[in-house]
């Protein structure tokens, strides 16, 4: 075998290991979207009926709470970017990461100070090279997150919204997530969570024409709504984590379709071309012998004479 | 046929129970409380302890809650928990090892949550 076909054939064979490893990680990713997508239904009836009660006691008393009344000036804010722990999943993470930086910029041109928490390896180790400052960092579950994540998450995100901001805490909290829109497409989105307007998430809920009841609160107003509140984040940054999960491996199940697409068309490229190099060296060899039969018969047609 | 209430008893990240109901037990921050048709809109905090749901067809259903709460409105009641969990799910042998483990470590959240599984046990 000549040295060019033997080239080719070595390269066939680490671009086929390459597509069987790619293939595998597609399909693998494709069952946790699926999982992923489960969860998010999953969290839903939680999420409606939280929703419900926070509008209920929105609309049904005049409660003021530090989680709902606005800062007069907001100097200080903390943006949540939810990354995730590894890479090959396309542009996910650099589409979240330019949200967040895009939001940064925002909030710095607006005159406030910018606290980053974030989630994830890959958003941590984009802050870290570039020597940026993160308040508090997650990762190691990305992939699978649970309710009780959420909770680690939210706790010192609400310690911060609640301390006063000369001592450290802050006025307002963004959230940068990945919103699952449909298999093929997903958007890097950022909103704010907090201070939380209850006219909003009383418009959140479907209008049905449903009038809500006047509750009897118990043991008083402020104290549901002291309960209430910090779930209702913790449910909002679970539903943000579950989203940005099935995301990611939306985003991996593309990215590791096209590679093993890719690997398919090198292969039949490289096939190719080993099998233009055989045959140029079939070829050779059959020039080379009628060349030597000729110059042979040369010779002896020579010493005929 | 008695009138019923309709119950749905979910969890941060599943549904754990639904169904018809005539009475519902649940413990809030200022005391037990018993819900049957017909209450007055109710939004209540609860506390860690068991629920005892009476269901339509006799039968009783009870689950150990972890924080939470109770919203009852048009003989619709829905139990908010972040962890929920039916008496016949939970493990007893663990409920109590989870019981010494938290008594040894002095965990007082912990031990109380293992002591309101397996009250919940002790009440089915």
């Amino acid at each position: 075998m000549g040295a060019q076909l033997r080239v080719y054939k070595r390269r066939i064979r680490s671009v086929t290991a390459t597509k069987k490893i790619t293939k595998a990680m597609e399909m693998i990713a494709a069952s946790r979207v699926v999982k992923a997508q489960r969860k998010v239904a999953a969290s839903t009836p939680y999420a409606t009926e939280l929703t419900r009660a926070v509008t209920a006691v929105g609309t049904g008393s005049n409660t003021k709470h530090p989680l709902t009344t606005e800062a007069e000036t907001p100097t200080r804010t903390a943006v949540l970017l939810l990354t995730s722990d590894r890479g090959l999943a396309g542009a996910f993470n650099s589409n979240a990461i330019k949200a967040a930086e895009q939001l940064t910029a925002r909030l710095e041109a607006e005159g406030k100070e910018v606290d980053t928490y974030i989630v994830g390896r890959r958003g941590l180790s984009h802050y870290n090279f570039r020597e940026r400052k993160v308040v508090e960092s997650w990762s190691g579950f990305t992939d699978e997150p649970t309710y009780a994540d959420a909770k680690k998450v939210a706790a010192p995100l609400i310690e911060a919204i609640e301390k006063e901001t000369a001592e450290g805490g802050v006025d307002e909290l963004h959230i940068v997530y990945t919103e699952f829109v449909s298999m093929m497409t997903q958007t890097a989105i950022d909103g704010r969570l907090l201070p939380l307007s209850l006219e909003e998430v009383a418009e959140e809920k479907p209008a049905k024409g449903e009038i809500l009841p006047l509750y009897d609160f118990e043991p008083s107003a402020e104290d549901v709504l002291d309960a209430l509140l910090p779930r209702y984040v913790e449910s909002r940054i679970y539903n943000a984590l579950l989203q940005s999960a099935a995301s990611k491996h939306a985003a991996t199940r593309r990215a590791m379709k096209s590679a093993t697409d890719n690997a398919g068309d090198l292969i039949n490229s490289l096939s190719r071309l080993a099998n233009a190099a055989r045959q140029a060296e079939i070829t050779q060899e059959i020039s080379e012998i009628v060349g030597g039969t000729a110059a042979l018969a040369d010779a002896t047609a020579g010493s005929d004479k | 046929m008695a009138a019923e209430l309709h119950v749905e008893l979910v969890a941060a990240d599943r549904s754990v129970w639904s169904g018809e109901a005539t009475l519902v037990v649940a413990r809030t921050t200022s005391g037990d409380i018993g819900v049957m048709p017909g209450h007055q809109p109710l939004l209540g905090v609860l506390e860690s302890g068991p629920v005892t749901i009476r269901t339509s067809d006799g039968g009783t259903v009870v689950a150990a809650v972890h924080g939470g709460f109770i919203s009852f409105a048009d003989d619709k009641l829905s139990l908010l928990a972040e962890i929920a969990e039916l008496s016949d799910e939970i493990d007893v042998q663990r409920a109590e090892r989870a019981l010494e483990r938290a008594k040894s470590e002095a965990d007082a959240s912990a031990e109380r949550r293992a002591d309101v599984r397996l009250r919940a046990v002790a009440a089915r």
